[in-house]
C-alpha cells in the first residue's frame, strides 16, 4: 500500500464523529458534553482537510481555519455560561437544569 | 288612485313604528290613540277612494297589480312584494280598515288607564299591516307572510296582560296564564301553517310560479278536474285555513284566545284574522273548483264545526266564551258556503259577520268594563236600564246573527243555506238549519241573562254606560248590521244582488268548472227562507221561555249531556293526551336527553377530551433536559439522512 | 519504505482510543487530557495530509488554548468526579452506543465510498497548498470578508464571556 486512500480518512472521521455523538447523548457533566462537541467539530475538520488535500482545493483548509475560530469562540462563551449556571445552581449536571419544561 | 294602495299598508306601519319606538316617550294616551286610530282612519279613506274609482270604471278594468319591489329572486323563484287590487281584495280591505278603525276608536276608551297603552296600539297597527298584506297580496308567499304576521300579532295581543290567570285547556286548573293561551293559539296555528307551506311548495313545483294570476291561469289550462295533486294542494291549503279560521280539528285555540283584551277579540278573533282562511279559500276558488273532493270536505267540516261549536256555546257562562264559540260556528257557515261553491255567499257572510260579531264583542267589552272585569253572565242581569246604548246595539246584533230579516245576517246566512240545499246536500242544509236555531237560542240566552231580568250583581258593582268613544263605534256597527245585508239581496226578493255581481269576475273562472246548479224553483227559495226565519224566531222564543224564569239561571242540570257540553266534549283533554304529552315527553326524553345531550354534546366534549389527551402526550416532548432534545436531533438526522440515502 | 500508512494507522488508532477514553472517563480532568492526546493525533494526521499550517494551528489553538480554557474552568468550579449514576445507566449507555453506531453506519452508507479521482491519492498541489504562505494568500484575498467577520465574532465572544462570567452582571 503506497497511498492512503481517501476513504480511510473519511472512515476515521466518521468514527470520531459517532463517538462524539454518543458522548453528547450520554454524559451528564456539561463540560464533558462540550468536549464531545469539540471532538465532533474536529472530526469535521479532518474531513475538510482530507477533501481539500485530495482535490487540491484550498477552500477546505481556509474553511477549517474559520471553523476553528468559531469553535474557540463558542467554547469560550459556552464555558462562561456554565460558570454562570454553576454560580446559581452549584451543579453542572445537565439533568438538573430542567426548569424550561411542560 | 289604486297606485296609492301601498300607502294603505304604509300608514299603519308608520303607526306601529311611531307607537312602538316612541310610545313610551309620548306617555300620552291622547297621542298614542290618535296615531293608532288615525292611521287606520286615513287608510280606510284611501281604500274607500280606490273603491269609488273601481265602481266608476268598467268591470274589466277593475283589477290592478301594484308592484313595490322584487322581494325574492332566486333562480326560477321570483316573488315580488306586489299587491293585487281587485274586487275581492278591496272588499276585504274595506272591511279590515273600516271595522278596524271603529275598534281602534273603541280601544282608546277601553284601554284607558292601562300602563302599556302605547304598546297595545303598536301591536294593533302591526296587526292591520299584516292583515292588509294578507288580503292584498298578489302571490302566495306574500300572503303567507301576512298569514304568519297576523298569527304573531294574535300571540302578542292575546298575551297582552301576560301574567293574568286564565283557565285554558291542557293545563292544570289555576296554573295557566294568558301567556299559555297565547302560546296555544300560536302553536295550533303553526300546525295549520305547516299545511299551508307544503301547499305553497307543491304549487310552485306544479306551476313554477307563486303568483295568483299565473297559477290560476296555468291551473285552469292544464289541470283536469279531480287531479290528485290538486286534491292535495287544496286539502293542505284548507288545513292552513282550519288553523287560522278555527275549524275542526284546530279550533281549540279560539275560545282560549278570549284571554286577550276584548277589542282584540273583536278585531282579530271575530272580524278579520279568523276570516283569513275564508278569504284564502275564496281567493283560490279556481283551485278548489278543480278538486270537487276537497270542496266536499270543506263543506262537511264547515257544517260539522258550525253544529259542534253551537252546541258548546249553549252552556257557556263566560260572555266572551259564548261569543267565541259563536264565531267558530259562524266561520263554519262560511266554509259551508265555500264548500258548495257559493263563494260570494261565503264572502258575504264574512262581511256581515264582521259587522255584527265585532258589535257583539265590543258590546260585551262595554259590559265587562262596566262590571269591573266580571265576565260571568250568571252574575249579571238587568243591565238594560243602566247601559241602554250598549243594550240596544247588542240586541240588534243578536237579531242579526239569528237571521231575522231584514237585518244583515238574514241575507248572508240564508244565501248560504239556500245554496247548500240547491247544490245537492239536504243533510248539510238540515244541520245548518238546526244550527241556526241553536244560534238564535244561545244568543238570546246571552242577551237575557246579561241585560234583562233582575240584577244578580252585588252592591260593589256600579255599572254605567260607557263613554262616547266606546258607544259611537257600537252605534255605527249597529247601523251596518241593519243595512249591510242590502248589498246582497237575492233576486228572488226583488234585489239585484249587487255583491254577487261585484265579485263575479273574481269567481267567474272557478264557477265555470263547477257542476251546474240544479235550478231550484223560486217557491223553494221562499220556502227555505221562511224556514230559516222560523228557526231563528223559534230559538229566540225558547230562550225567552227558559231563561225568563229566574230560578233557571245558574242552575246546572245534572245530566251527562250537559257535562259533555260543559267540558267541551273533552277535546282539549284528548288532544293533550294524544298529541301534546307524547310530543313533549318524546322531545324531552329522546331528542333532548338522548340526542342533544349525549350525541351532540358528546361529540363536542369528546373532541375536546381527545385533544386534551393528545396534547397531554405531546407535551412530554418538552422535557427540560437538553439531552432529550439532543436525542431527538440525532433521531431526526438519522431519519432524514436515511430518506436521502434511499433516494 | 513508505512510512505514511504505518503512521496513519498508529495515529488513527491512538486517536480513536483516546476519543473513546475521553468519552467514558468520570474524572473531567482525565477527559481533558485524553482529548488533548486526540488533538495531537489529529495534528499528525493533518501533517500526513500536507496541511502544515492547520496542523500547527490545531495544536496552538485547540490543544493549547481551548483545552487549557477547559482545564481552567474545571479547576475554577472545583469539580470532582461525577456522582454515581442513577438507575437506568446501563440502558442509557447502550442506547447511546446504539445511536452512535447508527450514526456511524449511516454516514458510511451515505458516503458511497468514492472511487476515481480520489483513489489517486493526495493531489500534487497539496504540498504547496498547505503552507502558511499559501493559506495566507488565499485568506487575505479571496476570503477577506469572512476573515473580518470572524474577527468581529471573536470580539463579540470576548465581550459576552466577560459579561457572563462576572459575579454580578453589570
Amino acid at each position: 500500500m503506497d497511498q492512503i486512500p481517501l476513504s480511510y480518512y473519511l472512515i476515521l472521521s466518521a468514527a470520531l464523529f459517532s463517538i462524539g455523538v454518543a458522548g453528547v447523548l450520554t454524559r451528564r457533566n456539561a463540560i464533558i458534553v462540550f468536549m464531545c462537541i469539540e471532538l465532533m467539530l474536529n472530526s469535521v475538520n479532518l474531513t475538510l482537510i482530507a477533501f481539500s488535500s485530495f482535490f487540491g482545493n484550498p477552500a477546505g483548509q481556509v474553511l477549517v481555519f474559520f471553523v476553528m475560530a468559531v469553535a474557540a469562540a463558542e467554547a469560550a462563551v459556552g464555558l462562561a455560561i456554565i460558570i454562570a449556571i454553576f454560580r446559581n445552581k452549584q451543579t453542572v449536571d445537565i439533568q438538573d437544569i430542567n426548569i424550561l419544561k411542560w | 288612485m289604486y297606485l296609492f294602495a301601498p300607502y294603505i299598508v304604509a300608514l299603519p306601519l308608520a303607526g306601529f313604528l311611531l307607537n312602538g319606538l316612541f310610545g313610551k316617550k309620548f306617555a300620552s294616551e291622547k297621542i298614542s290613540g290618535a296615531i293608532g286610530a288615525g292611521v287606520i282612519g286615513i287608510a280606510f279613506a284611501l281604500a274607500a277612494a280606490i273603491f269609488a274609482e273601481m265602481l266608476a270604471s268598467p268591470p274589466e278594468s277593475r283589477s290592478h297589480v301594484v308592484s313595490l319591489f322584487s322581494w325574492i329572486a332566486a333562480g326560477s323563484l321570483t316573488v315580488d312584494w306586489a299587491y293585487q287590487i281587485d274586487q275581492l281584495s278591496i272588499l276585504m280591505t274595506l272591511i279590515v280598515t273600516g271595522v278596524g278603525f271603529l275598534i281602534h276608536l273603541y280601544s282608546i276608551g277601553y284601554m284607558h288607564g292601562d300602563p302599556a297603552f302605547w304598546r297595545f296600539f303598536a301591536y294593533l297597527n302591526l296587526f292591520i299591516v299584516m292583515m292588509l298584506n294578507l288580503v292584498m297580496a298578489n302571490n302566495f308567499v306574500l300572503m303567507f307572510l301576512g298569514w304568519e304576521g297576523v298569527g304573531l300579532c294574535s300571540y302578542l295581543l292575546i298575551g297582552f296582560w301576560h301574567d293574568r290567570k286564565f283557565d285554558t285547556g291542557g293545563y292544570a286548573p289555576g296554573t295557566a296564564t294568558t301567556a299559555d293561551a297565547a302560546k296555544k293559539a300560536f302553536i295550533v296555528n303553526r300546525i295549520g301553517d305547516f299545511g299551508f307551506l307544503i301547499a305553497i311548495f307543491m304549487i310552485f313545483q306544479q306551476f313554477s310560479s307563486v303568483r295568483f294570476d299565473e297559477v290560476f291561469l296555468k291551473a285552469s289550462a292544464v289541470t283536469v278536474q279531480g287531479d290528485k295533486t290538486m286534491f292535495w294542494i287544496t286539502l293542505l291549503l284548507f288545513l292552513g285555513a282550519t288553523g287560522k279560521s278555527a275549524q275542526i280539528p284546530l279550533y281549540i285555540w279560539l275560545p282560549d284566545a278570549m284571554a286577550g283584551p276584548t277589542p282584540v277579540s273583536a278585531l282579530i278573533h271575530a272580524a278579520t284574522m279568523v276570516t283569513a282562511g275564508v278569504y284564502m279559500v275564496a281567493r283560490c276558488a279556481l283551485l278548489y273548483a278543480l278538486s270537487p273532493a276537497t270542496m266536499s270536505i270543506v263543506a262537511i267540516i264547515g257544517t260539522a264545526t258550525a253544529f259542534f261549536a253551537a252546541t258548546m256555546g249553549l252552556v257557556q257562562n263566560d260572555i266572551k266564551k259564548v261569543l267565541a264559540y259563536s264565531t267558530v260556528s259562524q266561520l263554519g257557515y262560511m266554509f259551508m258556503g265555500l264548500g258548495v261553491g257559493a263563494f260570494t255567499a261565503g264572502i258575504f257572510h264574512v262581511m256581515t259577520h264582521a259587522f255584527f260579531k265585532a258589535l257583539l264583542f265590543l258590546g260585551a267589552g262595554s259590559v265587562i268594563h262596566a262590571m269591573h272585569d266580571e265576565q260571568d253572565i250568571t252574575a249579571m242581569g238587568g243591565l238594560k236600564t243602566t247601559m241602554p246604548t250598549t243594550y240596544k246595539t247588542f240586541f240588534v246584533a243578536a237579531l242579526a246573527i239569528s237571521g231575522i230579516p231584514p237585518l244583515a245576517g238574514f241575507f248572508s246566512k240564508d244565501e248560504i243555506l239556500f245554496r247548500t240545499f240547491a247544490e245537492g246536500s239536504i243533510l248539510l242544509w238540515l244541520v245548518g238549519w238546526v244550527t241556526a236555531g241553536m244560534t238564535a237560542f244561545y244568543m238570546f240566552r246571552l242577551v237575557i241573562l246579561t241585560f234583562e231580568g233582575t240584577p244578580r250583581w252585588g252592591h260593589d258593582k256600579h255599572p254605567h254606560e260607557s263613554p262616547v268613544l266606546m258607544t259611537l263605534p257600537l252605534v255605527i256597527l249597529g247601523v251596518l248590521s241593519v243595512i249591510g245585508g242590502f248589498t246582497g239581496v237575492p233576486q228572488a226578493l226583488g234585489g239585484s244582488n249587487a255583491l254577487e255581481r261585484w265579485l263575479e269576475p273574481v269567481f267567474a273562472k272557478a264557477t265555470e268548472h263547477l257542476t251546474r246548479i240544479h235550478e231550484t224553483s223560486v217557491t223553494m227559495e221562499y220556502f227555505l227562507m221562511i224556514l230559516s226565519v222560523v228557526a231563528g224566531v223559534a230559538g229566540i222564543f225558547v230562550a225567552r221561555g227558559v231563561f225568563s224564569k229566574p230560578e233557571r239561571i245558574g242552575r246546572v242540570p245534572a245530566s251527562a249531556w250537559y257535562r259533555l257540553l260543559w267540558r267541551k266534549y273533552y277535546v282539549d283533554e284528548v288532544y293533550d293526551a294524544a298529541v301534546v304529552t307524547p310530543v313533549v315527553r318524546g322531545s324531552e326524553k329522546l331528542l333532548w336527553r338522548g340526542f342533544d345531550v349525549n350525541v351532540i354534546d358528546g361529540i363536542v366534549n369528546g373532541t375536546a377530551k381527545l385533544i386534551d389527551l393528545g396534547s397531554q402526550q405531546i407535551r412530554k416532548l418538552q422535557a427540560g433536559v437538553v439531552q432529550v432534545y439532543a436525542v431527538t436531533f440525532v433521531l431526526g438526522i438519522l431519519i432524514i439522512l436515511g430518506i436521502l440515502i434511499l433516494k | 519504505m513508505n512510512l505514511e500508512p504505518i503512521v496513519f494507522i498508529v495515529t488513527g488508532l491512538v486517536a480513536l482510543v483516546s476519543a473513546i477514553l475521553m468519552v467514558t472517563r468520570r474524572n473531567p480532568v482525565k477527559s481533558v487530557l485524553f482529548l488533548i492526546v486526540n488533538f495531537f493525533c489529529l495534528a499528525v494526521i493533518y501533517l500526513l495530509l500536507r496541511a502544515q499550517f492547520i496542523a500547527i494551528i490545531e495544536i496552538l489553538v485547540y490543544a493549547g488554548a481551548i483545552m487549557v480554557l477547559f482545564l481552567f474552568v474545571i479547576m475554577l468550579l472545583n469539580m470532582g468526579t461525577e456522582e454515581t449514576r442513577r438507575e437506568g445507566k446501563q440502558r442509557r449507555g447502550l442506547f447511546a452506543a446504539f445511536l452512535g453506531t447508527a450514526v456511524f453506519v449511516e454516514i458510511l452508507v451515505g458516503l458511497r465510498l468514492p472511487t476515481g479521482e480520489a483513489e489517486s491519492g493526495i493531489s500534487t498541489s497539496a504540498g504547496q497548498m498547505g503552507t502558511v504562505e499559501s493559506i495566507g494568500k488565499t485568506l487575505y484575498t479571496g476570503y477577506i470578508f469572512p476573515f473580518e467577520v470572524t474577527s468581529l465574532l471573536l470580539l463579540a465572544a470576548m465581550v459576552g464571556v466577560i459579561v457572563l462570567a462576572r459575579r454580578k452582571i453589570l
